[in-house]
């Protein structure tokens, strides 16, 4: 279109940069006290360019961790996120694209009894049921344990229906041709259903490890014993204490944060995919 | 409900592929919510030895609670200030987005990506940039003559969280602002230019109400995020405080249960939360409905 | 190889819709039966009843000796050509031929021959390494087709597979289905709503309406003596022409539709019956008005409206006759171009 309007490409570009500070200035100012030595933050306010005191602070805090809080080295909290959102996320994955199989291609009696079994779960977020789940998995002996970490939070209606709806796009010849060419019940879910999710698994995957990775409620509650802490509720204890070393802190905050920004990053196209579908 | 045309014959198949789920969800969501309910129904007294049923007394209670009447308003101001900022900057962000033609996956790709941070970082971050003594923004609020302290002022606690739940939910609107926009066709704004529309009028008279079921869905979705997905937040910061002036709803039900250790009031409270969230959940489906029917 | 018969078959959906209202057919063994009529007339489900992608709500069917009712399609011994092709987007076209012998335990050394001899045959050797997605539509038809050859079936059954093709492609395809079927000589029923695909490709034609039959034959049998009023109109393009007798009677019929068979009280003429000069022998004449002229090249549409009537009446003529468009035209017809029907039945009187 011929637009006449000097000034708003200039003006557009002026917000999108202010955005973009806004949105940048928490992580930026992060990574510049975690380079910072530990007296800088007693002297008032923190200096807005990095110190040289990076590659210290954060070697103590990924082998020693903050003992005084009582957080373990950032090395194992962050294997421990790794552990439970793999778990999660895999687990999700492979009971949702089950339970979309059987309730998408199959019909038999409860079908729509045990979908509306699952879609309850959308209402029953973990925030408002916390104590009398904490309590089952107490009884389960599953505190401190990446089972208990896991475990109750892997049914997903979410995923359910993103599969159910993707099922249902696949073109009804699909299943018949296979059929006609021999292909049992699990024959087409091996050779064709599932080589045709891949994409959906991919971005459902992305979705899914942001998810498990940022989970604190729950393994706030569950874990007692330090070998079990996870990053981002790790770093709650670090806070809670009464004078924060805030240049170790924020090294581990600038690791919790990595490892899921960078799946956004190089996975951008599947992350976009998996949230707008998700929510469809 | 649908399936297909043509199904698998099963007879035991199907059951079989939905054990995991459906075992998953009986035992760590319909258990504990019934738990819930019966718990709700039910006081112990201040030993835990003794259990008695007292109907709907705990929820009684509730409402003559000032401290659970404040907690509903202090979710209400929470959830209304969070979805108002974050929706507003992002909207702003997304159509100035859409302008661009070679700039444009750039900016996206530097605006997603918070969406990754957990909500309990977010809140370390904010907390530590607005921290009273070494915090850049205090240190500049000061020489404007405002001394910002949230751990005395329950007003600046609540901005603070405001801030950093709206900060965290940006990239998620910005993402669904911006898939909308692009399904705005284009021959439409190509019609109210030539109409004589200025680029304001354009997007006030004809971009803004095609985006409407878009805005509506990402009203309903912020506020879910505002009252449940933020605990993390609070947790992480205020821990409710000062003076309970963040102690949202669902994180008193935590600190009630886990920390005062008064389970029947913390269980009605838990009924009361899910009650919302199938209101919500109904409203949300409604509109999913309607934008089928289009 | 063999033959397919189906002997009262009734589909009912549930709430009573009935799809299929009881067929009888007998295809013989490499036959070559085309299932016709408009959508909704029930022959996909037909076709699909015989696939064993529905099941048979009455009736009996069989393949060769066998009553194959309750079989899956996998045992029934059938190979589809599918509209949409169903070819599965993620294989290569040599897996996509080799899958269902794969199922069904074919060694390898089988499995290569026959997908050569099918690629071959259907020259997409070139293809086998590509997938679905890199082919156009013309190619994509012959994967499907090859998807069906190789399985070297007892029958095989095609759903409009060529309705997702251009008209030219269509025409090109028409024919090397039709060669390709009479080098095999495998039993084949295909379904399709073109009568023109129907007439080209059949050695049999089944004329579908509402779920019954409505005529069975060879074209020509049908095109010269269709049986209902249904047939008249469905086969012939364009459709041909009603005329009720006694209009034909008030405009002078000179004795000439004095032996018309019992019960005709309407004829129908096709519009390549009418002719705009005399022709020898008696006829019959009839007024008209012209509405519109259609050139189609080597012959025109003369849109009518028959005199006194404001019934609209097509004719066909060779080349580009002299006429304008408001013009009075008179034409003429002969006994033995009519076609007598019963309007209440539907049925054809005689002859």
């Amino acid at each position: 279109m011929v637009e006449n309007r000097p000034w708003s490409n200039f003006f557009a570009h002026t917000i999108l940069i202010l955005g973009v500070a806004l949105v940048m200035l928490p992580v930026y100012i992060a990574i510049v006290a975690s380079t910072q030595e530990p007296g800088e933050f007693l002297r008032g306010t923190l200096p807005l360019l990095p110190g040289g005191n990076g590659i210290d602070n954060y070697t103590t805090m990924w082998q020693t961790g903050i003992s005084r809080a009582g957080a373990p080295a950032a090395g194992t909290m962050l294997l421990n996120s790794v552990i439970m959102a793999l778990a999660i996320t895999i687990g999700k994955l492979f009971i949702s694209i089950l339970s979309a199989f059987a309730i998408v291609y199959f019909r038999f009696r409860f079908r729509v009894f045990f979908f509306w079994l699952i879609f309850i779960t959308l209402m029953l977020p973990v925030e408002v049921r916390i104590l009398p789940t904490y309590q089952v998995v107490a009884d389960l002996g599953m505190l401190n344990s990446f089972a208990g970490l896991s475990i109750p939070l892997i049914a997903s209606a979410t995923a359910t229906f993103l599969f159910r709806q993707f099922f249902m796009t696949v073109p009804e010849e699909m299943l018949e041709a296979a059929r006609v060419d021999g292909a049992g019940p699990l024959k087409f879910f091996k050779d064709i259903l599932l080589p045709l999710s891949t994409t959906n698994i991919a971005a459902l995957f992305v979705i899914m490890f942001i998810y498990g990775w940022n989970q604190y409620l729950w393994p706030l509650l569950i874990t007692t014993d330090a070998d079990y802490y996870t990053i981002v509720m790790g770093i709650q204890r670090m806070t809670a204490e009464e004078n924060p070393q805030w240049h170790l802190i924020m090294a581990a905050v600038v690791m919790a944060a990595l490892p899921p920004v960078l799946v956004i990053l190089f996975m951008q196209r599947l992350f976009v995919k998996g949230l707008t579908e998700t929510e469809k | 409900m649908q399936t297909k045309r043509m199904t698998f014959p099963g007879h035991w198949l199907p059951y079989a592929l939905l054990a995991p789920q459906v075992i998953i969800t009986l035992i760590f969501f319909i258990w504990p919510a019934g738990q819930a309910l019966y718990q709700s129904l039910l006081r112990e007294d201040a030993f835990g030895i003794k259990t008695t049923f007292v109907g709907l007394e705990n929820f009684a209670r509730l409402f003559r609670d000032g401290d659970y009447l404040n907690s509903l308003s202090v979710t209400a101001v929470f959830a209304v200030g969070t979805t108002l900022i974050s929706m507003g900057l992002a909207l702003l962000m997304a159509t100035t987005v859409n302008r661009m033609i070679r700039s444009r996956s750039t900016y996206t790709t530097l605006l997603v990506w918070p969406y990754a941070i957990a909500p309990a970082i977010a809140g370390v971050l904010w907390w530590f940039i607005f921290n009273p003594s070494i915090g850049i923004v205090p240190y500049l609020l000061d020489m404007v003559g405002y001394r910002w302290n949230h751990r005395t002022s329950g007003n600046d606690a609540m901005m603070l969280v405001i801030f950093a739940a709206a900060w965290k939910q940006i990239s998620y609107n910005f993402l669904f602002f911006l898939a909308g926009l692009q399904s705005i066709p284009q021959s439409l704004i190509e019609a109210a230019a030539i109409d004589g529309a200025s680029p304001l009028k354009r997007f006030w008279t004809v971009v803004f109400p095609l985006l409407s079921p878009t805005t509506f869905f990402l009203l309903v979705v912020n506020v879910v995020y505002a009252m449940f997905d933020t605990f993390g937040i609070i947790h992480a910061t205020t821990e409710g405080g000062p003076s309970q002036a963040t102690n949202t709803l669902v994180y008193k039900v935590y600190a009630d249960g886990f920390v005062g250790l008064n389970l029947g009031s913390s269980a009605a409270q838990s009924v009361i939360l899910m009650a919302i969230v199938v209101v919500l959940t109904i409203i949300q489906f409604r509109f999913i409905e309607r934008r089928v029917n289009y | 190889m063999a033959s397919i018969t189906l002997e009262g078959l009734k589909k009912t959906y549930s709430g009573d819709v009935q799809a299929v209202k009881g067929v009888d057919l007998e295809v013989h063994d490499g036959e070559f039966v085309v299932l016709v009529g408009p959508s909704g007339c029930g022959k996909s489900t037909l076709l699909r009843m015989v696939a064993g992608l529905e099941t048979i709500t009455e009736g009996t069917l069989k393949i060769g000796d066998r009553v194959v009712n309750k079989l899956e399609p996998a045992e029934r011994d059938i190979a589809m050509v599918f509209q949409n092709y169903a070819l599965y987007p993620h294989m290569t076209v040599y897996n996509n031929l080799a899958y269902g012998l794969k199922n069904r335990g074919f060694n390898k050394d089988e499995i290569e021959k026959r997908v050569q001899v099918a690629a071959e045959m259907l020259e997409i050797e070139e293809f086998l390494d590509r997938k679905p997605r890199k082919l156009s539509g013309g190619q994509r038809q012959r994967v499907a087709m090859g998807r069906a050859l190789v399985r070297e079936p007892a029958a095989f059954l095609f759903d409009e597979p060529l309705s997702n093709l251009d008209a030219k492609l269509r025409v090109q395809m028409r024919v090397e289905i039709k060669q390709l079927q009479r080098r095999l000589k495998t039993t084949s029923l295909y379904v399709t709503h073109d009568q023109l695909e129907a007439m080209t490709l059949g050695d049999r034609l089944v004329v579908l309406n509402a779920g019954q039959i409505e005529q069975v034959g060879t074209p020509m049998q049908i095109y010269a003596r269709p049986a209902t009023m249904f047939v008249a109109g469905f086969i012939g393009s364009p459709a041909m022409n009603m005329v009720p007798v006694e209009y034909l009677h008030a405009r002078g019929a000179n004795g000439l539709l004095d032996n018309l068979p019992e019960g005709t009280d309407i004829v129908g003429i096709r519009p390549d019956d009418m002719h705009l000069a005399p022709p020898a022998g008696q006829h019959l004449i009839v007024e008209s008005t012209l509405q519109l002229f259609e050139a189609a090249g080597a012959e025109s549409h003369l849109y009518v409206n028959l005199a006194d009537s404001d019934q609209p009446t097509v004719i066909r003529v060779s080349g580009q006759p002299p006429v304008a468009e408001g013009e009075t035209l008179r034409f003429y017809v002969t006994r033995d171009a009519l076609h007598p029907f019963n309007s209440t039945t539907g049925q054809r009187t005689g002859d």
